[in-house]
């Protein structure tokens, strides 16, 4: 727990801006501007000391471009991703088709480029729910205690019971197909996962003299969770959600993979894989890019939630 | 510690109920009616209802969650829509194919996560380090039915060594007996079917075992890595220790600790990877079975196997903690504050 405590003392670590923290010292006073000015720098140069999460980030920012750029401007893709042409069906990758074509003829680097939207935005939204929820009943569970956390936890175990993804491809069941619903199944089976964390730390947290300070002069209970709390349990939290991304885009893989996941013919990296099964062995290549798409987004969100983890975690930044 | 352990027990029946009512919730609550899937499109109204009606599913929904609560807590999990066999029945027939993968599979992942583990920590920043740090990152990060496609397409397909699916040749398959393959060839001492099976089981166990081994290898490493620079082990050293008994003696029991656990929770999380394993290597588990089932809505079995999983969850959960309040009594008192 040393090293939680480390982190837990520069909240600004992360960039959070000072100013939107009214608890902090007013931003007229210089040297609280510095000091925080400085723990940034110290959290900017201790990642950037980290080349594998620096390539992570660029990797991340260019995957987000390629998203965005598509969306916006389809024009820009070599091939339509949706068109079909079946007397192209199961081209090898060559320089017209760098990654060949699927059994309907369409081209798969296109349709790997346009799948970027689907997960990078399933993981956002999915992570983002989770967050919400999570922190949430973490803070109210680990602030108020008693048989609102006891109730409000084992709730949490119960859901923890079932492994994530089972529990991910039962919602799916009963909800149907579509983006939509992947983000809520995939978002609500990762809620326990943030409220333990910030239930521990708020444990640990709520002793110290600053609230007590802070409920002596009379805040109440929602803002000293909001204003002193949780501000110095989120550098955990920002590194569990950049780590909660590429699961959220493993678990969106693996339903697009059984078929419950995106309404055909949107273009899923998943679901791009569960269709190529039939052609393993003749077009290997339906199944191998895409599968690389997902294993290259996911590593990114990974190396750079270890690099951050490092960042605001001196002692595992030693290791 | 008596009290400790009663105390879990009763909370894991609380959660256990608790995994009773999210199952139904979202099995018989949130998800649409199952009649025009089971019955097909071009199903009249009457025939619809008559059906709902013979499935129990037009009595208030509070009844509903009692007959199923009170069917499971007696072994009755309904019966599928499909083929009208018992539930249990469906179940029972393919759990031993899962949980031989399974076990197979936590083997691999606990026997080569611990090993990389303490070979990385002792030798920090080496080689060795560097790869196993590099495997278990890949590791995390690769969807496990993407890895088990690569590897038919590189040893079934490519190098015709392994077979692509199934559990064993047709022909040579055990009769009777545990229903564990591996298990049953070997008490018969019929070697070839023994051999065939471990043929068949070899990919599927090493897909699923990448992820655990990933997470037993990290969590190994860094808990290896703590109690290298204890205060005891230090003493141990300065004392003149050999290396090796240090690392051994003083250092791998503790790190030991927290990778139990690790190991013990992964093999839950397995029985989750296994719907996908199955699937791609078209295992005849539950797995394949549930997602099979998913697809057509055949809800008692989809209630019944993620309610088993629940309970083979959480079962594992309360052992794993006892075993860890009896090795390491501080814990006992910490839980009961929390």
């Amino acid at each position: 727990m040393a090293a939680d405590s480390i982190a837990m003392q520069s909240p600004q670590d992360l960039g959070e801006d000072p100013q939107t923290d009214p608890s902090q010292t007013p931003p007229e006073v210089a040297p609280a501007d510095e000091k925080a000015d400085s723990l940034w720098r110290d959290f900017w140069y201790a990642f950037r000391g980290n080349k594998m999460a620096v390539v992570s980030l660029v990797l991340i920012g260019v995957l987000v471009v390629v998203a965005i750029v598509t969306a916006l401007f389809p024009s820009v893709l070599p091939y339509d991703p949706y068109q079909q042409d079946l007397s192209a069906s199961f081209q090898e990758p060559s320089l017209a088709h760098l990654c060949g074509t699927d059994q309907q003829g369409r081209d798969i680097f296109s349709r790997i480029l346009v799948g970027t939207q689907v997960s990078l935005t399933v993981g956002l939204l999915a992570v983002s729910i989770s967050l919400v929820v999570g922190v949430t009943l973490g803070a109210i569970a680990g602030y108020k205690g008693g048989v609102v956390d006891t109730i409000i936890m084992r709730c949490m175990d119960m859901m923890l019971a079932i492994p994530s993804i089972l529990l991910a491809i039962a919602f799916m069941a009963a909800l149907g197909k579509g983006i939509d619903k992947a983000v809520v199944a995939i978002g609500l089976v990762s809620i326990p996962e943030y409220a333990r964390i910030v239930r521990s730390q708020i444990l640990s947290v709520k002793e110290n003299d600053y609230v007590a300070a802070a409920r002596v002069i009379g805040d109440s209970d929602a803002a000293i969770i909001f204003r002193h709390v949780l501000p110095n349990v989120l550098p955990s939290i920002i590194v569990r959600a950049t780590l909660g991304i590429s699961g959220a885009i493993l678990d969106c893989a693996a339903l697009g993979f059984l078929g419950l996941g995106v309404q055909p013919p949107q273009a899923e990296w998943g679901d791009m894989l569960g269709r190529g099964r039939n052609f393993i062995f003749s077009a290997p290549y339906t199944m191998i890019f895409p599968g690389l798409a997902i294993t290259i987004t996911v590593l990114a969100f990974n190396l750079l939630g270890d690099g951050l983890r490092d960042a605001v975690d001196p002692k595992s930044r030693r290791r | 510690m008596a009290k400790y352990v009663v105390k879990r027990i009763l909370q894991s029946i609380l959660v256990l109920l608790g995994v009773s009512i999210i199952v139904f919730l979202i099995m018989r609550v949130f998800s649409s009616d199952p009649a025009p899937v089971v019955l097909g499109e071009h199903a009249t109204t009457e025939a619809m209802e008559a059906w709902r009606e013979s499935n129990g599913l037009n009595d208030p929904i509070i009844v509903q969650y009692f007959n199923f609560l009170g069917g499971a807590l007696t072994g009755d999990l309904g019966t599928s829509y499909y083929t009208h066999t018992a539930v249990t029945q469906e179940i029972m027939s393919r759990f031993p194919a899962t949980i031989e993968l399974a076990l197979v599979a936590i083997i691999i992942a606990a026997v080569l996560g611990v090993v990389l583990g303490v070979v990385s920590a002792v030798h920090k920043g080496s080689f060795v380090d560097g790869f196993s740090m590099i495997l278990a990152l890949v590791g995390v990060s690769m969807p496990i039915f993407w890895l088990g496609i690569l590897l038919i397409i590189l040893f079934a397909g490519v190098l015709h060594v392994l077979p692509s699916g199934g559990r064993i040749d047709p022909l040579l398959q055990p009769v009777g007996g545990t229903g564990f393959y591996l298990l049953d060839t070997l008490l018969s001492g019929d070697f070839e079917a023994f051999g065939n099976a471990l043929q068949h089981i070899i990919l599927p166990a090493v897909a699923l075992s990448m992820y655990s081994m990933a997470i037993i290898t990290r969590m190994t490493r860094s808990s290896m890595l703590d109690t290298l620079n204890e205060d005891y082990v230090r003493t141990a050293r300065a004392k003149g220790l050999p290396e090796g008994r240090v690392t051994k003696h003083h250092a791998l029991r503790n790190a030991m600790l927290p990778v139990t656990t690790v190991i013990g929770l992964q093999l839950g999380s397995l029985l989750g990877g296994a719907m996908l394993t199955e699937t791609v290597f078209a295992w005849p588990g539950i797995g394949k079975y549930t997602v099979e089932c998913i697809l057509k809505s055949d809800f008692p079995v989809v209630q019944g196997v993620v309610l088993l999983i629940g309970v083979i969850f959480v079962i594992i959960n309360l052992v794993v903690d006892i075993i860890y309040a009896y090795l390491d009594p501080r814990i006992k008192y910490s839980k009961e504050e929390g």
